[in-house]
């Protein structure tokens, strides 16, 4: 890895100081990297005066980048890796550059390239989604096929879920999302700065602080902002506020899945009241419009201090009872353990994050590795039970519930007094310049990445929702598990749709 | 058992009184937002400018709450003189127009009467499709069914089943990869059936406006019969909306 530059997050680097490699170099790098325990946080393709590049940001317990010249078919990395499984194939949908001896090269969310050239599956998109897509099969005397999807028979996101069975066995779930796809990054790339924010904010509703977060520190190091200690110490208490709510509606629902009602009603109640808080600090449940480039739009003041205060103190004793109830319950731990394992080598290999890849084993927590905001001075969790199944990914969920909670009453009694904002018209971003920004969202990496032309206008942005590494975590736990238990494997990852399909 | 009944006990009866009683937001909350038409044109114009959805009508002085994500910007440029947000969550509409709005929109309840009551008035129930939502709409339309909204107690259900339904409600800005299952959906459900478009997205194309990969407006594939406007439209807009129009 010594031709890839170290970097921090949310550093701006002069694009000019980023090692284009040849593209032998480049791969043999990334393999390096990914052989020794590397985990890619982005890699993807952008074009620069008509030519096709390649950039890619690498971590172990540092960041690297590097880039080269792409070639329109290559030899693929994922043969050799699978942590490159899905940004191969992204990066053929994206730039029609196809990653030859890709042993799974599928489409991803079912649109037509950015620069024209020859579709690298074939697909007419005047037809309807899939297109070309040959999903796997397995045959045999008692196999058979379950098909469900998109439109699934709840209030929730859609997406085509394919399951090869003998009998109540799964083989293998395959899972064909691109139904929600929206043409995020198309959009981030062309639109005025004074839309990027509402956009950030509904790539993924349920991570709203956590994406806009990304956004608004990615600008301010293209934009040389400075936000000071209050407005930092208001995002970092919103992301975790994020975090404890969304863990809360899940638990409930994991509960509900095993036919364990009364924790389902109460943490269905309970999530609300979590959501309250973002509201009385911005005006929003999901904490839409209070993250800006330069600050935070709403600044807290003793009273909304006292309102949070007071309804952490009401709300963490319910919380811990009711979670008491939920993992005593032998009939619960009876379904919880030992369901839906998805081993460390495997997690390892398919590189999960957030507290899916915590629950297998993984410490990775990029509040620790990469620290934004206020972390680096706020304590880590570490997590008792790590095996891989239901179990462990509830466990995690539970503990970081109370973890974050203590980091709120921490931030809380420190807090300074946030300065009010200016809301920024005119935003000008240094040109020829490249950034990544990593944030611990709930789900786990949330990361965006930025590059910048002559003028200072954005010629590329990524955006890398935690889903995009994870959806293959659950198609995994449900080998060799009973197809009646897909829900619950389902609802302890419980993956973005859209933060997939962007 | 000891311990179910030791949680049960501590939380109680929770669920809200609503309607009969109003449920008061906090006063940071970004509701039916009001426009004050006398205001300096510079100031409208600034804006307007800055306003990150375009949704604001310099001439007529109006607002599309069809397109508005509720961001708060032009309260905060104009110090509440141009625009103010007020706490008022009840902002559902039935027609597209009535959304082009100085903040005084026509009672819902009236068109009801004509139309829908008679039919789902004792019982409906609803096909939710999200067609490229961000899952915040999904999740606020969600929450009623827990304990604190209990939407079922006023004979409202989401159901699995398009043939169960009297209805389909929409989220999200209809992808151009979710048209072809959000059509046949719809054409599942038996006549007579309502349609519902809630939040930015489905009304307008929200935050995604613009973009190739998107419908954009959900009444240009469908006729929509009842507006729900927001980003996301909050627990209340949607109860609200829902009783005031069916009940």
């Amino acid at each position: 890895m010594d031709k890839l530059l170290q970097i921090q997050n949310n550093e701006k680097i002069n694009r000019a100081d980023i090692p284009h490699l040849p593209f032998e170099t480049f791969r043999q790098q990334l393999l390096e990297c990914a052989a020794t325990g590397g985990k890619v946080v982005q890699f993807f393709a952008y074009e620069d005066e008509g030519v096709s590049k390649l950039l890619a940001v690498m971590r172990t317990d540092k960041l690297y980048v590097g880039g080269c010249d792409a070639p329109d078919s290559f030899a693929s990395l994922t043969a050799e890796s699978e942590i490159f499984h899905m940004f191969e194939r992204e990066i053929g949908e994206q730039y029609g550059l196809k990653a030859e001896g890709h042993p799974w090269l599928k489409m991803v969310r079912y649109h037509s390239n950015y620069n024209g050239k020859k579709d690298v599956f074939d697909n007419n998109y005047s037809q309807d989604i899939p297109g070309n897509y040959p999903y796997f099969s397995v045959e045999g005397e008692t196999v058979h096929e379950v098909a469900v999807g998109p439109v699934h028979a709840g209030i929730i996101e859609p997406g085509h879920f394919r399951f090869q069975c003998c009998g109540e066995r799964v083989f293998h779930l395959e899972i064909q999302l691109g139904y929600q796809h929206r043409g995020v990054e198309k959009l981030l790339q062309s639109v005025p700065l004074k839309r990027m924010a509402i956009i950030a904010e509904t790539i993924a509703g349920d991570t709203t602080i956590g994406h806009g977060l990304c956004q608004a520190q990615a600008l301010e190091a293209l934009a040389g902002l400075e936000v000071d200690k209050g407005a930092k110490t208001v995002r970092t208490i919103a992301l975790e506020l994020e975090r404890i709510a969304n863990h809360i509606g899940d638990l409930g629902a994991l509960s509900l899945d095993v036919a364990f009602n009364p924790p389902s009603a109460y943490f269905g109640r309970i999530r609300g009241e979590y959501l309250n808080p973002t509201q009385i600090l911005g005006g929003n449940r999901f904490g839409r419009g209070l993250v800006r480039a330069g600050g935070v739009t709403h600044v807290m003041g003793d009273e909304q201090k006292k309102l949070l205060r007071d309804k952490l103190a009401e709300l963490t004793p319910e919380v811990e009872h009711v979670n008491e109830l939920i993992f005593s319950a032998p009939s619960v731990t009876g379904r919880f353990d030992n369901t839906g394992k998805v081993s460390k080598e495997n997690a390892e290999k398919i590189g999960l994050v957030g507290y899916a890849g915590r629950a297998s084993g993984l410490s990775y927590d990029a509040r620790v590795s990469f620290p934004t905001e206020c972390y680096a001075e706020l304590p880590a969790n570490s997590n008792s039970k790590t095996d891989g199944d239901v179990h462990s990914r509830g466990m995690v969920r539970r503990e970081e519930i109370m973890h974050s909670t203590s980091l709120i009453n921490t931030l809380l009694d420190k807090m300074e007094e946030a300065k009010s904002y200016t809301p920024q018209e005119l935003l000008q971003l240094a040109p020829h310049s490249f950034v990544v920004s990593i944030n611990e969202g709930w789900r786990g990496e949330v990361s965006h990445c930025i590059l910048t032309d002559a003028k200072g206008e954005i010629l590329r942005y990524k955006v890398k929702d935690p889903s995009f590494h994870n959806w293959m975590g659950l198609a995994l736990s449900l080998r060799d598990e009973g197809i009646s238990d897909f829900p619950l494997c389902n609802k302890s990852f419980n993956l973005s749709y859209c933060g997939f399909d962007l | 058992m000891l311990q179910v009944i030791k949680n049960r006990l501590e939380q109680g009866h929770r669920t809200s009184k609503y309607p009969k009683e109003p449920i008061n937001l906090y006063k940071r909350f970004r509701g039916l937002p009001k426009v004050d038409p006398k205001c300096d044109g510079a100031l409208i114009q600034r804006c307007a400018d800055a306003c990150p959805q375009d949704c604001i009508d310099t001439k007529n002085c109006r607002i599309d709450l069809g397109r508005c994500v509720f961001c708060g910007l032009c309260e905060t440029l104009s110090g509440g003189k141009f625009v103010t947000f007020s706490q008022n969550c009840e902002m559902g509409t039935a027609s597209r127009d009535d959304l082009f709005t100085q903040g005084d929109l026509p009672a819902l309840a009236e068109h009801s009467k004509k139309h829908f009551k008679k039919l789902f008035g004792r019982s409906l129930q609803l096909r939710q499709i999200s067609a490229g939502g961000c899952n915040a709409c999904e999740a606020d339309t969600n929450v009623l069914n827990t304990p604190f909204w209990d939407l079922s107690r006023f004979g409202i259900q989401f159901v699995a089943s398009p043939r169960h339904a009297d209805g389909i409600h929409v989220t999200g800005p209809l992808t151009k990869n979710m048209r072809a299952a959000t059509i046949t959906t719809f054409e599942a459900i038996p006549h007579p059936k309502v349609v519902i478009a809630s939040g930015a997205c489905a009304i307008s194309g929200g935050p995604f406006y613009g973009s190739d990969e998107i419908v954009g407006d959900l009444n240009s594939i469908i006729p929509v019969d009842l507006y729900i406007p927001g980003c996301p439209p909050h627990p209340l807009t949607t109860l609200h909306a829902l009783l005031t129009y069916f009940k």
